[in-house]
């Protein structure tokens, strides 16, 4: 069987301490990768290093070659018309290793961390104000010229964030409202009030739990499409091209996604509050024995108005806060693809945050103002 | 040696780097088609690449060159036909099982550095994959004294992609695609988008590369001055073929109506009168030197 051939090399002494090193054997990128560090340990003291017997050579050997004379002053012998060549190509460089800056000291690290983290926030915030401020004289600029208001984009992106949404978020509020009328029966049930499951059901998936899900759930899909494609379009510098064409991305980008968002959020969380309420009353016919069109006809009874709005005056809120972070942190990304990752991360995260964040002081809000 | 890991293939067999290729053609196509859904790029293609030699490859914009190139290398499987680079074939071979992937080097249009790596980084990749019994330090100089030979200072290493103006961009792809010392070397349209001095500074870069290493070099290009300058023979690309391969005045020859436009339009014929300006005067330099001293001259 053919065996892989690897790089060899002798040492011969010759007298006080002086000794010359012989290579044979092929001296290619795929066999002297064990002989390296050998070859590093051998020290100085060497007058020659023959090739004469190397049977193929290409750039890693010859660099190797001439990393060894280069150590250990030694002269390169036997080296054939090709092996000149090669060493004569590799060795401009010096192969330094990479320059490691000086550690700093701990003391210095938590000051300097610290510093960093001041300036990075003082950016933070100018680059947002900047990006906020540009927002609102779009919106001057659309209102006083509304034919400068990109329909088709609107339209296109009211597809892609309300329209294509509706399957995953009718299922996903089903599940939750079959979730919340279920357990809520089994506690419920202790006090013999197993009817107020629809009080429950109703007025929770209304005012919360419709508009917060669906929130959570655009975030995750476009808020992070948003950050995605206009990251991306950062990268491939189609936003500076947009810039010299004289098109505003906050126009041509921004304004479309947060129209869309605002637009389609009170009505994604109207219908995911409905689905919410129709997985109650089909778990509540199933298991409590409460037939599914007197669970829809008590929910009318025991729902008031104002829980309604309460979901409804939230959401285009939401929106707002999603596709602000989608859109901002895309237009953040520079640099590498590594970016797009991170700032798609950051949108979600931040969106989620904020969202929930809103969510406490409407509540207080609300009940403060007596809708509670 | 008992101490290394003994790197095994697929078939559990011990990994035998191969032998250098020595045969007359490293790149052999025939009857290649490649078809996208209605339009046909490619038909009955067929194309030979002799060792050592710079093959420019030109054609029309929309005529399959980077198709081409994309099919040779694996990226792109053909309709129909045979491709066989190395001695091995490409269009038989399964996705991840091509071998004479450490063997060739690819520098694509925009350099396709990885953005998130160092151009020292970048040259390591390779590197890294194929030979993981070399150290790191060796690999780090190994990077190193490609960035030079790729004609990067040195401080260029330790930069990101980003940090990069075009030029360099291309050149540290080239680094990376000679991480491995490939016997092969393809170029997607290398002197593109760079000013004429760094045009003509990579094509002699890519000259003493080519002998130095004695590489085979397959080139798409539509720069004239790269034709000129550097292409052992040019293989032009039309009619969904290749309609002639041959040097350029061989080329000349022909009556195809393309070529001729081609060659003989205005920018043909200024790249062609450079040439020969620039022979001139390399000839009445060397006169001049032989006159200066006969002996020489004589000898």
């Amino acid at each position: 069987m053919e065996m892989r051939k690897w790089a060899e090399f002798t040492r011969e002494d010759i007298s006080d301490g002086k000794g010359r090193i012989a290579f044979s054997g092929p001296m290619t990128v795929s066999s002297v990768g064990i002989i390296d560090q050998q070859l590093r340990d051998i020290g100085e003291g060497l007058t020659a290093v023959d090739i004469s017997a190397v049977t193929e050579i290409d750039t890693v050997g010859a660099w190797i070659a001439w990393r060894v004379s280069r150590d250990s002053g030694a002269e390169i012998t036997g080296a054939s018309e090709k092996a000149q060549r090669l060493i004569a190509a590799v060795n401009q460089s010096s192969g330094a290793p990479e320059a490691e800056a000086d550690k700093p000291t701990p003391v210095e690290v938590v000051p300097a961390a610290l510093g960093n983290k001041m300036f990075a926030a003082r950016r933070g915030l100018i680059g947002s104000m900047g990006f906020f401020g540009g927002i609102v004289v779009a919106f001057g600029q659309i209102i006083r010229h509304p034919s400068r208001l990109r329909r088709q984009a609107v339209s296109s992106q009211i597809e892609q964030v309300g329209v294509t949404a509706l399957p995953i978020i009718g299922l996903m509020c089903f599940l939750v409202g079959i979730v919340i009328a279920q357990q809520g029966a089994v506690q419920l049930k202790e006090f013999g009030a197993e009817m107020l499951t629809v009080n429950l059901t109703g007025r929770i998936s209304l005012r919360e739990l419709g508009v917060l899900m669906t929130a959570i759930m655009v975030a995750g899909r476009s808020g992070s499409a948003f950050a995605a494609q206009i990251g991306t379009m950062k990268l491939t510098e189609e936003i500076d091209a947009m810039r010299t064409i004289g098109v505003s991305p906050i126009e041509a980008l921004v304004i479309p996604r947060i129209l869309a968002s605002v637009l389609m959020m009170p009505l994604l969380g109207f219908y995911a509050a409905c689905t919410a309420i129709i997985g109650g009353a089909v778990i509540s016919g199933v298991t409590l024995g409460i037939p599914i069109f007197t669970f829809l006809a008590r929910i009318r009874e025991v729902v008031l108005m104002h829980d309604i709005w309460v979901g409804l005056v939230k959401a285009p809120f939401f929106g707002l806060v999603i596709a602000l972070a989608g859109c901002y942190q895309g237009m953040q990304v520079k640099d590498n693809a590594e970016e797009v990752g991170l700032r798609t991360t950051m949108a979600v995260v931040q969106a989620i945050f904020m969202v929930i964040v809103m969510d406490a002081f409407f509540a207080v809000f609300f009940t403060s103002v007596g809708w509670g | 040696m008992s101490e290394v890991e003994v790197l095994l293939g697929d078939d559990g067999e011990p990994w035998i780097p191969p032998q250098r290729f020595s045969g007359e053609y490293p790149i052999e196509i025939e009857g290649l088609s490649n078809c996208f859904g209605e339009q046909t790029v490619h038909e009955n293609l067929s194309l030979a690449v002799r060792r050592g030699e710079i093959l420019g490859v030109v054609g029309g914009s929309g005529t399959g060159k980077s198709v081409l190139m994309r099919s040779i290398i694996g990226l792109q499987l053909p309709q129909k036909g045979e491709i066989e680079v190395l001695g091995s074939s490409i269009t038989d071979a399964d996705d991840d099982d091509i071998d004479v992937r450490s063997r060739w080097g690819v520098l694509f249009q925009g350099g396709a550095l990885f953005s998130t790596l160092t151009v020292a980084e970048n040259v390591e990749v390779p590197l890294r994959e194929f030979y993981p019994e070399i150290s790191s330090e060796l690999r780090r100089e190994i990077a190193l004294y490609k960035v030079v030979l790729s004609g990067l200072p040195e401080e260029a290493a330790d930069k990101y992609p980003a940090e990069l103006s075009g030029g360099m961009r291309k050149r540290a792809g080239l680094a990376r695609a000679l991480a491995l010392d490939p016997e092969l070397l393809f170029l997607d349209e290398p002197t593109a988008g760079l000013d004429p001095i760094s045009a003509a500074a990579f094509d002699n870069l890519t000259r003493e590369l080519q002998e130095t290493l004695g590489l085979t070099v397959f080139l798409i290009t539509h720069d004239l001055d790269t034709l000129y300058a550097i292409c052992d023979r040019v293989a032009v690309l039309a009619d969904k073929r290749v309609i002639a391969v041959g040097t350029i005045p061989e080329l000349l020859a022909t009556d195809h109506p393309w070529i001729q436009e081609y060659f003989n339009g205005p920018r043909g014929r200024a790249a062609q009168d450079s040439q020969h300006r620039e022979r001139g005067a390399a000839e009445k330099h060397v006169n001049a030197k032989a006159m200066d001293n006969p002996a020489t001259g004589q000898a």
